[in-house]
């Protein structure tokens, strides 16, 4: 096990997020802030509660959320997705370290950002509402899965991409939409019965409520089926990265 | 000599169908200086690729220091340094994290003293808090450099070192390759030039269109190869070679103008002196003369017609 090269990669990537700190951090969360200052009191003053929550802390768990599958998934692909682009990837091939060090590097660094960055946005919100955690090991759990797992699918993301465009597309028009119709901001038990049934077959509603349940312990799905989708999301993206190493797919010619 | 690479019957296809390697067979000596001379496209940086672990072969095997680069990546690959061709730096690291960086990818723990050598080496001390992007070229190459050689490697391959670089740094990268060649280092580059490769190298393998046409001691190389032309422009043309001129070889251009004589520098003697007097002695007079060294491409013709 190549530990100093992991490290390495970790140390690289995390250095990135310091020189960039107010791309990587502040700025979602001024948009965090903002989105909790324009729904929470815009919609909040209208929707008093949602199954005994106030709506202000009702959307904090799919803010969080919202960021960590965006963030996750933008910085992952971007710190594979650069070496490509400027040929310095030429170096991580040739060193004597193994396709699945290189993504715990990569993928643990960006998982490690998101996780700090929800930690950050959830202090941000405790300033506005009340927040209560009913599991908090579940909320960890939960947090550090969905980073996990995002990172790993930005991971595919800038292997695959050819340029700055097919980079950029997947977070914006995929992982933002689906975030934002996954109950980030309602309950989908609030859509007419037809639309209730179309958003199961959004995975993101699983995350929102199992991660809104690690808080207040409601649910728009059970626990069970949320961790089960986690799990299912989390041996996709496996799978598809050991099958790029295994081909050398984008990578290796 | 042991080999510490060994190549045997590599070939490479890429997806688009074109051969880059054909049956390449290679012993690759400890602590040597192998050149690898081709034109561009001849396949010395796929070589290179698949040695170090960047290109997948197509068929037969590698072996470093008796590691295959496949089954036993790990222990290959840390013995290797490579130099690319292209300047390829991240943009926003120092110097000096950019080389700590590529000693922790190859797993060594930090050794800040043995940094610091390198980047003095090569003159880039002053240089190691700069950010990478505001670097020359020619301080781009140094750091590559310096990356390749930051985990102590056996075995350095510096792919086309010299392209576009200025006379100073050709200077300190030959001084540093001698001291790593010193020390056992072994060295394999790629080049266009046969100046560079006849300053330093030992052997010299070259290959043209996928196949290594020859491998040869470079003595051996340019006693074959190493000839300059010599042509006299005479003052009145000549029917056909006055006689006691036979022991040189001359050729007599077609309008009789000019006399072309091939002579080795590597040997003792060129015959320059000789010949000049033996054509006063015949009566041969001439306006001007001039000398040529052949090239690269010159030598290219001569082998592969040979060969085939």
């Amino acid at each position: 096990m190549n530990l100093q090269g992991v490290k390495a990669i970790y140390r690289f990537e995390m250095e990135r997020t310091w020189r960039t700190i107010f791309q990587s951090v502040v700025s979602p969360v001024v948009s965090t802030s903002l989105y909790f200052v324009v729904f929470g009191s815009a919609i909040g003053s209208r929707i008093k509660e949602i199954d005994g929550i106030s709506y202000g802390a009702f959307i904090v768990p799919g803010l969080i959320m919202l960021s960590l599958l965006t963030q996750s998934t933008a910085n992952a692909s971007f710190g594979i997705y650069f070496p490509k682009f400027t040929g310095t990837i030429y170096e991580l091939l040739s060193a004597p370290i193994s396709y699945f060090e290189i993504v715990l590097g990569y993928v643990g660094a960006a998982a490690s950002k998101s996780i700090i960055l929800g930690l950050i946005i959830l202090a941000t919100a405790n300033l506005f509402v009340t927040i209560e955690i009913a599991h908090p090991i579940w909320m960890l759990t939960f947090l550090v899965l969905t980073s996990v797992t995002f990172s790993l699918f930005g991971f595919i993301i800038g292997v695959w991409a050819d340029g700055f465009e097919q980079l950029q597309i997947v977070p914006l028009l995929v992982v933002t939409p689906l975030a934002f119709l996954g109950g980030s901001f309602y309950s989908i038990n609030m859509l007419p019965e037809f639309w209730q049934k179309v958003t199961l077959f959004n995975p993101v509603v699983y995350l929102i409520s199992g991660f809104r349940w690690s808080f207040y312990g409601v649910a728009d799905v059970g626990v069970g089926v949320s961790l089960a989708m986690i799990a299912l999301f989390l041996s996709l993206c496996l799978g598809i990265v050991w099958w790029i190493f295994r081909t050398g797919y984008k990578l290796k010619p | 000599m042991q080999s510490v690479i060994s190549i045997k019957n590599l070939s490479k296809t890429y997806a688009d169908g074109f051969q880059a390697l054909k049956d390449v067979s290679l012993e690759i000596e400890d602590s040597e200086i192998l050149a690898l001379l081709g034109p561009n496209g001849a396949g010395k940086t796929t070589l290179i690729s698949i040695v170090c672990g960047l290109v997948n072969p197509s068929s037969g095997s590698v072996e470093v220091s008796g590691h295959d680069i496949i089954s036993d990546y790990r222990a290959a690959r840390e013995l290797i340094g490579l130099v690319p061709q292209e300047l390829t730096t991240d943009a926003f690291q120092t110097v000096w994290q950019t080389v700590s960086f590529t000693r922790g990818l190859f797993g060594k723990p930090a050794k800040p003293s043995y940094i610091e050598k390198i980047l003095r080496d090569l003159s880039l001390w002053d240089k190691k808090d700069n950010i990478l992007m505001t670097l020359s070229g020619g301080m781009k190459r140094r750091v590559l450099i310096a990356k390749a050689l930051s985990h102590e490697p056996r075995i350095l391959f510096l792919d086309e070192p010299t392209a576009g670089v200025d006379v100073e740094l050709r200077k300190d990268m030959w001084d540093v390759v001698r001291g790593l060649r010193a020390s056992g280092v072994t060295i394999i580059l790629t080049t266009h030039y046969i100046e560079e490769a006849e300053q330093m190298a030992d052997r010299i393998g070259i290959i043209n269109k996928g196949e290594l046409v020859l491998v040869a001691q470079k003595a051996e190389l340019m006693r074959k190869l190493g000839q300059k032309q010599l042509a006299l422009h005479l003052r009145e043309p000549l029917e056909r070679l006055p006689g006691g001129l036979d022991d040189y070889e001359l050729e007599l251009s077609s309008d009789g103008r000019e006399l072309t004589y091939l002579y080795s520098t590597q040997g003792k003697r060129t015959g320059v002196r000789g010949l000049l007097s033996a054509l006063q002695g015949a009566g041969v007079e001439f306006k001007d003369l001039d000398t040529k060294q052949r090239s690269l491409e010159d030598i290219f013709v001569t082998l592969v017609k040979e060969q085939s």
